[in-house]
């Protein structure tokens, strides 16, 4: 049944369309994220940064498979588990593991933290630290392009945990009532920081079955299976492209490090046999990489150069990183007025900064 | 080449770890990923992960020992090293107990401060003037502790500077302020502070308590604005002995508190005073305040410094009551609970060292009371009697210290003689 | 020149710029269909339509939030706050969005936003509904902060607010709409950050923000005819960013300021107005730097009381009298 099922979105329009170098480069995306992210985690446990940083490792497949199919005026927005989608969006490894060390050459100019991650010329409008925070203002790219007449959508990312903040449910509302071309992907890897899906929220089958109350279709779908993924991805988009209209799509998938890598009891609120069983048997790379095999298009060699090239490619951006210079002191009160930063008239006029 | 691995940074705010536990032994391989060891930092004990393959080769840091983020705990031989491939630095010692790195953290006692070279301006910094009438005045040359001030609560402002030639004397007020102050507690502006020795390595320097500032400022107010002289006289103190130890004695027997030296002479005092009541008086600038009731401030050493309870209307009171109330204003003085009315208003001071051995002194004048009275200790010494005989006699030496614009030579003479005649002859005092 | 109200200066210039830039949009509750909750943009929605004159739910957070994301895309959202006041359930929006995107993404993006609305007690609403909160937002760097006293400078600074391309907080008065003041047919800009001396003096500045501008200048009036105290009253009308130099150079002149705003005492703006003065005018300070504020407490609903607990004249020339 569930082969059969698996075998129906493999063979979906969406899917069929897509070219052997289109599958592998997924596998390729998925790799570069994981072997960036051990690279960076590797540089936070040598102290090269500071902060959090909150790991996307065992989801990666996520953004791979829906950020897949976004057009030119289609845009992104996250919360901060985002070094996936920005690299997914075209972030260069560089930019962010330099932001992630603060240094001058930082996506960021070393402002914004992992957290924080921005290219709006790739249509990726970050990054935002605050839980659920992001959730208005995806709605408000939405409204911008309708507003515009754009016929684009934008793809809005949010946790399990984010789906009990007050602000979620007042974009949902205007979503619906305002008819806003924004899609709610939640991302849901079962843990809120360290407290279970069932200790955070009530539902009835799924938390995207919350958009019922504001008159908005929902869907779910499986975050290892990236056709699956796709396709309902697809339909979300083609209703906000045509109809103007949102969608909230609930992602099943999971973590397997900590909320953040300071998360103390990463192993402790949940078991390690259950880490080590998503490891085994529900990891989205080891899955893909053996449908790809089985599909004939890929050897396990061709996998592994792949993988090799992802950490070569991560290494090169750690070095880029540790290399790179401090922002400097003056840069402390940069990029903070745009009138300071870039004078209008005869202005600036009075006193921005107080010391 | 093989791989140093370091303390990790594990949390946001952790800054050394503890290795708990070893999860590898020397020549285990390790895959990336693989658990190397347990460290518990500052929030919780946490898993060290390895992120290359290879054989551990050796271990720098024991289970249970601290070290610093960033520290090299162990070598990592990636595959292809040959064991002589050991290139890693030699790891530097673990953090040792808490306690002894942070005594190793006590900065050295800071050098002596250098002696000011400026000195201390002559105008102290307790003239009240806006920050633009300090600017006018050092501009024009004017010494501001000769202005007087116009502004609210005495301040002196621009207009009283501008009003104001350089160096010129005190002009009266602008605006009718509050009435001049009586000099109590008033410091001397022109005071100048000679530096002290700076305190070396061994010194202890004990910032200034509330009462040590105002000992000081009062005193130095009194001894460089009083015009200051002294008279002292010895009397003889048997009669006054003989007398406490008659009373004492039936105290005893009655179970009465027993009355000290000291309550006798202050009784003394009192009497002298009502017959010279110009010595109960004070300097008030313009006037000389002659007061009807004796308020008598009796020196009291407590912690710190010395206070001067006051024993309020005086005359009228019996021995067992001034006692009584002496006892209990020095009890409440050393431990603090006077209320300000009970060391306010006294109109002359009484201070006595006997009880140390001290024969005689000269006390500083409490302003503005016009006089205070040393009294010293009752010594056993030879004297000449009536007859002309040298005999043991008990003597006393009183010290009188005196504002020369109240009180005169003679004035202070006639009330140390009649307090010699009460002590001499207790039993005047029942007249 | 005519005569309007403060409501009405607001009104044109929100026109003025809605025609001006079709990016310009207005949103908030109550501002369309039924005209506004205190009439600011009546008439605007059938003039310019339901694109450009949105009715929003009862739902800051939500709505806000909305227009910095929009204004991230280059659209100018007007959005009109009920009471600043509500300003509280949406401090996430306004704070870490409106207020630190264009900062943590090292000035790739701005947020071209204006947030309006009344700010003033004195009208006997309670506690709730009477919040100043200038303060609060003039502590975030990355948010500009205006408070207008007049119909003409709350025109001037509503353009300048609208083309700015920072997020600029606009706080208006409940008491002050119905006001009148001569303003220009012709259009203007004020600049925003530049304050105004709206009353010449030499013996003591009084220095103010918002509605207190205008308390200042009846107390000025009683210095003047009761006691011959020439009192000079300089209006902030931006608290960030601040033009310190016109009120120090008030101060330099007359050597004495009191600080009046009907903000609240602890960490108010002249909290801030007062260390920058002694900061960088000390020596020519001839008396202490006063301050009148509210009466520290919640807004009291009594009508006779919460006249008494904002700055009055009284007060202000008590003040004065004091360091005079």
């Amino acid at each position: 049944m569930m082969e059969a099922e698996s075998r129906s979105f493999a063979d979906a329009e969406i899917n069929r369309c897509l070219t052997p170098e289109e599958k592998i480069q997924f596998l390729r995306q998925m790799f570069r994220i994981r072997r960036f992210e051990q690279t960076s985690l590797k540089a936070y446990n040598a102290g090269k940064m500071g902060g959090f940083l909150h790991l996307y490792t065992g989801q990666e497949s996520v953004a791979v498979a829906t950020i897949s199919l976004l057009g030119e005026n289609d845009h992104v927005i996250t919360a901060y588990r985002d070094h996936g989608h920005a690299l997914v969006c075209g972030m260069e490894m560089g930019e962010c593991m330099a932001e992630f060390f603060g240094k001058a050459t930082g996506s960021s100019k070393g402002k914004g933290g992992s957290m924080h991650l921005f290219a709006p010329d790739k249509r990726y409008w970050g990054g935002h630290g605050i839980v659920a925070g992001q959730t208005p203002l995806g709605l408000g790219i939405a409204y911008a392009l309708k507003y515009k007449g754009i016929r684009g959508c934008c793809l809005c990312y949010l946790g399990d945990g984010a789906v009990n903040q007050g602000v979620f449910h007042e974009s949902l509302n205007l979503a619906s009532l305002m008819s806003l071309p924004v899609i709610y992907i939640i991302e849901n890897n079962g843990y809120s920081m360290g407290t279970s899906l069932a200790r955070s929220s009530a539902f009835k089958q799924m938390l995207a079955q919350r958009a019922e109350g504001y008159n908005i279709p929902w869907d779910h779908a499986n975050g290892e299976n990236i056709y699956e993924m796709r396709v309902k991805t697809q339909a979300a988009i083609e209703r906000a492209h045509e109809e103007s209209r949102p969608t909230v799509l609930e992602i099943a998938t999971y973590r397997y490090y900590g909320h953040s890598v300071a998360d103390a009891n990463a192993r402790k609120y949940r078991t390690p046999e259950e880490i080590e069983h998503y490891k085994t048997y529900h990891d989205p790379l080891r899955l893909w990489q053996k449908r790809l095999v089985d599909e004939g298009i890929l050897t396990e060699e061709q996998a592994d150069a792949i993988d090799h090239e992802a950490r070569a490619e991560a290494e090169v951006a750690s070095r880029f990183a540790d290399e790179s210079p401090f922002p400097t002191e003056a840069d402390i009160f940069t990029d903070v007025y745009s009138e300071v930063d870039q004078p209008v008239g005869d202005g600036p006029h009075g006193t921005y900064f107080f010391n | 080449m093989p791989l140093p691995i370091e303390m990790p940074k594990l949390s946001d705010t952790m800054t050394e770890g503890t290795l708990v536990k070893w999860q590898k032994k020397v020549g285990d391989k390790v895959e990336m990923g693989d658990v190397l060891a347990e460290i518990e930092t500052d929030k919780a004990t946490m898993e060290m992960e390895a992120f290359d393959d290879g054989t551990l080769a050796e271990i720098y840091v024991q289970e249970g020992e601290k070290v610093a983020v960033g520290q090299q705990i162990a070598l990592l031989a990636l595959p292809g090293d040959k064991p002589g491939d050991a290139a890693a630095p030699r790891p530097a010692a673990p953090v040792k107990t808490s306690a002894k790195a942070d005594s190793s953290t006590v900065a050295p006692p800071a050098a002596p401060a250098p002696v000011a070279e400026v000195p201390v301006p002559a105008s102290g910094a307790k003239v009240k003037a806006s920050p633009l009438a300090r600017r006018i005045a050092a501009a024009r040359g004017v010494d501001l502790t000769r202005v007087a001030g116009s502004g609210p609560g005495g301040r002196i402002v621009q207009r009283d500077v501008l009003e104001a030639k350089p160096g010129a004397p005190a002009a009266a007020p602008k605006r009718p302020g509050t009435p001049a102050q009586p000099a109590m507690g008033a410091p001397a502006a022109s005071v100048q502070s000679i530096p002290a020795l700076p305190a070396g390595p061994n010194d202890r320097t004990l910032p200034l308590s509330g009462m040590r500032r105002v000992i000081a400022e009062r005193l130095v107010a009194s001894k460089s604005t009083v015009p200051h002289f002294y008279l002292q006289i010895e009397v003889d103190a048997a009669p006054l002995l003989a007398l406490r130890s008659e009373i004492n004695a039936t105290a005893e027997a009655s179970g009465r508190g027993k009355i000290t030296v000291n309550d006798l002479v202050i009784k003394a005092v009192i009497a002298a005073l009502g017959r010279v009541p110009k010595v109960n008086a004070a300097w008030a600038g313009d006037a000389i305040i002659e007061y009807a009731a004796i308020n008598l401030s009796v020196a009291v050493a407590v912690e710190d410094g010395l206070v001067t309870p006051v024993l309020r209307d005086a005359a009228g009171k019996s021995l067992g009551e001034i006692s009584e109330t002496v006892k209990d204003l020095a009890t409440r003085a050393r431990t603090k609970k006077l209320k300000p009315e009970e060391y306010q208003g006294g109109t002359f001071t009484l201070s006595n060292l006997g009880s140390y051995g001290i024969e005689s002194f000269f006390a500083i004048v409490n302003p503005p009371q016009a006089a205070i009275l040393s009294v010293g200790a009752a010594v056993k010494k030879p004297v000449v009697n009536g007859a002309g005989q040298i005999v043991a006699g008990q003597r006393m030496t009183l010290g009188l210290s005196c504002d020369h614009r109240v009180v005169d030579g003679s004035l202070g003479s006639q009330f140390l003689g009649e307090l010699r005649a009460f002590i001499e002859k207790p039993a005047l005092m029942l007249l | 020149m005519p005569l309007i109200t403060y409501r009405k200066a607001l009104n044109d210039a929100l026109a003025e710029e809605l025609l001006r830039d079709e990016n310009v949009v207005l949103l908030g509750e109550e501002v369309a269909e039924y005209n506004g909750a205190y009439k600011v943009t009546e008439g605007l929605w059938a003039r310019f339509g339901s694109k450009r004159v949105v009715d929003t739910p009862i739902s800051e957070a939500g709505f806000v939030g909305m227009a910095v994301g929009a204004s991230m895309l280059g659209i100018r959202p007007v959005v009109e706050l009920m009471f600043w006041s509500f300003s509280y359930v949406t401090f996430d929006q306004i704070i870490n969005n409106a207020g630190c995107v264009r900062y943590m993404s090292g000035g790739q993006i701005a947020c071209p936003i204006v947030i309006r609305g009344p700010a003033n007690g004195g009208t006997n609403v309670g506690a709730t509904h009477s919040h100043t909160p200038e303060n609060f937002l003039a502590n975030t760097p990355g948010l500009k902060v205006v408070c207008p006293a007049t119909a003409y400078d709350a025109k001037g600074l509503m353009k300048a607010a609208i083309r700015d391309n920072d997020p600029v907080m606009f706080m208006e008065n409940t008491l002050l709409y119905g006001e009148q003041w001569e303003v220009p047919e012709e259009e203007y800009l004020i600049p925003i950050g530049v304050a105004d001396v709206k009353r010449e003096g030499t013996d003591i500045s009084l220095i103010a923000h918002g509605r207190a501008v205008l308390t200042c200048l009846k107390a000025a009036e009683i210095l003047q005819a009761q006691h011959g105290i020439s009192a000079e009253v300089v209006d902030l009308r931006s608290i960030r960013p601040l033009d310190e130099e016109t009120l120090l150079a008030s101060v330099r002149k007359t050597h004495r300021a009191v600080l009046v705003e009907e903000n609240k005492p602890f960490c108010g703006v002249d909290a801030q107005i007062a260390s920058l003065i002694q900061e960088k005018a000390f020596d020519e300070l001839d008396a202490p730097i006063q301050r009148i504020s509210a009466l520290d407490a919640p807004a009291i609903y009594s009508p006779p009381l919460e006249k008494l607990q904002l700055p009055t004249p009284d007060r202000v020339v008590q003040k004065a009298l004091s360091i005079c």
